[in-house]
């Protein structure tokens, strides 16, 4: 469903919902209060199974319907980083799972009895060097037996089912240093709803109300079935989610400038000192006014490339692209509605610090802008490798 | 048990465009919503229905052009079907031709119930819901907070200004639903989607045998003769409190005739 009429209907009924909420929901959250309220409301209205087929119970919305959804959400003030999740890691299942994964857990995930928004990936000492990373799963009869550590796994600790990214076969048994690298559905809770035995989340408390933790697996045995795929292909398997997820991030970049654009320009032009609106004078409006054209232009990358994703074309450039324009326009909007508001956009109750704050992740997760640079350098320009 | 909810599509009061200096009434050739004022109706009409266990709702609406927008919203909401009265011939109706419109195409659903909105938020006559009751020589019950129904009698909370009263009256009757008495629910991402195909039945005066002369400007009985500003907002009066604040407050909403 990309219908020009479609979308404007998704827009206007997801922006109702939010704005139930407002800011003052959001900030009230602040530090670290998870948005069970707004995620409970927003599943149940059935938004957040957009994008899992209508034959396993979801909407089958595109992509472009399902960034509008997170973008009128960061729009309204909001922060979609608490659900955003929901929507995509299920495409890792839904692409590369067998049917009967798909007919067991993707009913349950569109209608919201089952959790799945946290991805295993990063690790303390990887990073971006998914390759690098330590976590093992090894077979032991009918089991896998999984020991590492996960970091930045955000949503864990409200999540029922976690994707996880584990080293099948040792790297120096690998051709590539990506091989050998195996996808698991692996469930964090057991029917008490307490986490299975083997496995430690511990929050960390970070600049932003993110609900990230880090993972710890002791011998946590998890069933041979929990492998997702083909042993040996997590890597590939994963990366066809990040495009997904680079773009639905995008827009919410995009749902964040606009908020700071529309709040900076209005207390621009309500504003007096020295006896008339501060947006008279070119170093207040000017800022704003750039701002609006950055967005504007990182829009249009965001929707081209979510029109080559719901196509079916490649669409890495333009999704990584879509990431790192839009989260560097929504920054720059934060900047000038932090100077516009001048104190007052310090003041939590203006909530412009708070969204800066939010904002600001952007251009570091969920890859950092330099990473994306370096992708467009060597796989587009055909430069050489940057590192 | 078949409830009709009359709705309006209005333009949004977000963006409500601008009086016609000529007619003297709303331009309409914008994106139009539903009324909030009738999404009452609708969610009250929608809670009878669950509540009988059978039955459903059904909307009414009228527009000169073929406008679906604000029906769709409504039937996302979980609305079955609706009628839309479509003729170019409407355009200027005043309350009573909207009226005998709406009656004419309320005949069509063979209701049980019909549920209104107490006004609409651009026209605010407030005096379509008593003319379709008249009109229909059905029962016309007004300000409703609460409606139960039980062996084709509706018992009805009527607001007033102290309370309510409670009445019962027999179906089907008009119901008139005042704005805020229920929670409208938000509609599901599925329900959009259904929306879509659900039916709605466009028909022109002809169809429900009205002449397009007795509706519209050409049947209008009213007519708006001037239009003006609002007067701008005055300014409040401040009460420094100097020991006697409480009693000049009470002086002023005396002068107001407010207490």
């Amino acid at each position: 469903m990309t219908d020009a009429h479609d979308l404007e209907t998704v827009r206007t009924e997801v922006r109702r919902l939010a704005d139930k909420y407002g800011c003052e929901y959001w900030r009230g959250l602040e530090p670290d209060r998870y948005p069970d309220e707004f995620v409970a409301d927003l599943t149940s209205h059935g938004w957040l199974g957009a994008l899992i087929p209508e034959e396993y119970g979801g909407g089958g919305l595109s992509l472009t319907g399902a960034s509008v959804i997170l973008e009128e959400i960061a729009a309204s003030g909001g922060n979609p980083s608490a659900c955003h999740a929901q929507m995509y890691v299920m495409g890792t299942l839904l692409r590369h799972g067998s049917d009967d994964q798909k007919r067991r857990y993707l009913p349950e995930i569109a209608d919201g009895h089952l959790r799945l928004q946290a991805f295993g990936v990063t690790e303390p000492v990887a990073g971006s060097d998914t390759g690098s990373i330590r976590t093992r799963a090894e077979r032991d009869g009918d089991t896998w037996r999984i020991n590492g550590q996960k970091i930045w796994t955000s949503r864990a600790l409200h999540s029922d089912l976690m994707v996880l990214l584990a080293r099948t076969t040792p790297a120096d048994e690998c051709e590539r240093h990506t091989d050998g690298l195996s996808v698991f559905l692996i469930h964090l809770r057991d029917p008490a709803g307490e986490l299975v035995p083997g496995l430690t989340i511990n929050p960390i408390p970070t600049m932003m109300n993110h609900s990230t933790t880090e993972v710890f697996f002791d011998d946590m045995e998890v069933p041979a079935g929990a492998l997702v795929g083909t042993e040996g292909n997590g890597f590939r398997q994963i990366l066809d989610g990040m495009n997904a997820e680079r773009i639905l991030i995008a827009a919410e970049c995009i749902g964040d400038g606009r908020f700071f654009v529309e709040r900076a320009s209005a207390y621009a032009s309500e504003r007096e000192v020295f006896g008339r609106p501060i947006g008279m004078n070119q170093g207040v409006q000017f800022p704003i006014a750039r701002a609006y054209a950055d967005l504007q232009a990182a829009d249009l990358m965001r929707y081209r490339a979510a029109d080559l994703f719901d196509r079916g074309e490649p669409c890495g450039p333009e999704a990584n692209m879509a990431k790192l324009l839009a989260s560097e326009a929504s920054w720059a909007a934060g900047n000038a509605a932090l100077d516009t508001h001048g104190g007052f956009g310090f003041a939590v109750e203006y909530d412009i610090e708070r969204k800066f704050r939010e904002t600001r992740l952007y251009k570091v997760a969920p890859v950092t802008n330099n990473l994306i640079l370096s992708f467009l350098g060597e796989k587009v320009l055909g430069m050489p490798r940057s590192y | 048990m078949i409830v009709v909810v009359c709705v309006k599509q209005i333009p949004d009061p977000a963006d409500p465009g601008a009086l016609d200096p000529d007619t003297k009434t709303l331009k309409r050739d914008v994106k139009l919503i539903l009324d909030e004022s009738d999404s009452y109706g609708v969610e009250m009409g929608l809670q009878l229905v669950d509540a009988a266990g059978e039955g459903e709702v059904r909307l009414v609406s009228m527009v000169p052009n073929s406008e679906v927008s604000g029906l769709r919203t409504a039937l996302a909401m979980g609305a079955e079907s609706a009628v839309l009265v479509s003729d170019e011939a409407l355009a200027g109706s005043d309350a009573l031709s909207t009226a005998k419109v709406l009656a004419a195409a309320i005949r069509r659903c063979e209701p049980d119930l019909v549920l209104t909105g107490t006004e609409s938020s651009d026209g605010y006559t407030g005096t379509v819901p008593a003319q379709v009751a008249e009109l229909m020589d059905l029962p016309s019950v007004t300000f409703a907070k609460e409606i139960a129904v039980a062996d084709g009698v509706a018992t009805v909370k009527r607001q007033t200004e102290d309370g309510y009263d409670e009445i019962e009256c027999s179906l089907p009757a008009v119901v008139s639903v005042t704005a805020g008495v229920v929670e409208p629910r938000y509609p599901s991402f599925k329900g959009i989607m259904a929306a879509k195909n659900k039916p709605v039945d466009e028909v022109d005066l002809a169809a429900l045998g009205i002449d397009p002369g007795t509706v519209g400007w050409a049947g209008a009985g009213q007519e708006i003769t001037d239009i003006a500003e609002a007067p701008a907002r005055e300014a409040g009066e401040v009460i420094v409190d100097e020991g006697d604040a409480h009693e000049r407050i009470l002086a002023f909403l005396d002068d107001l005739k407010i207490l």
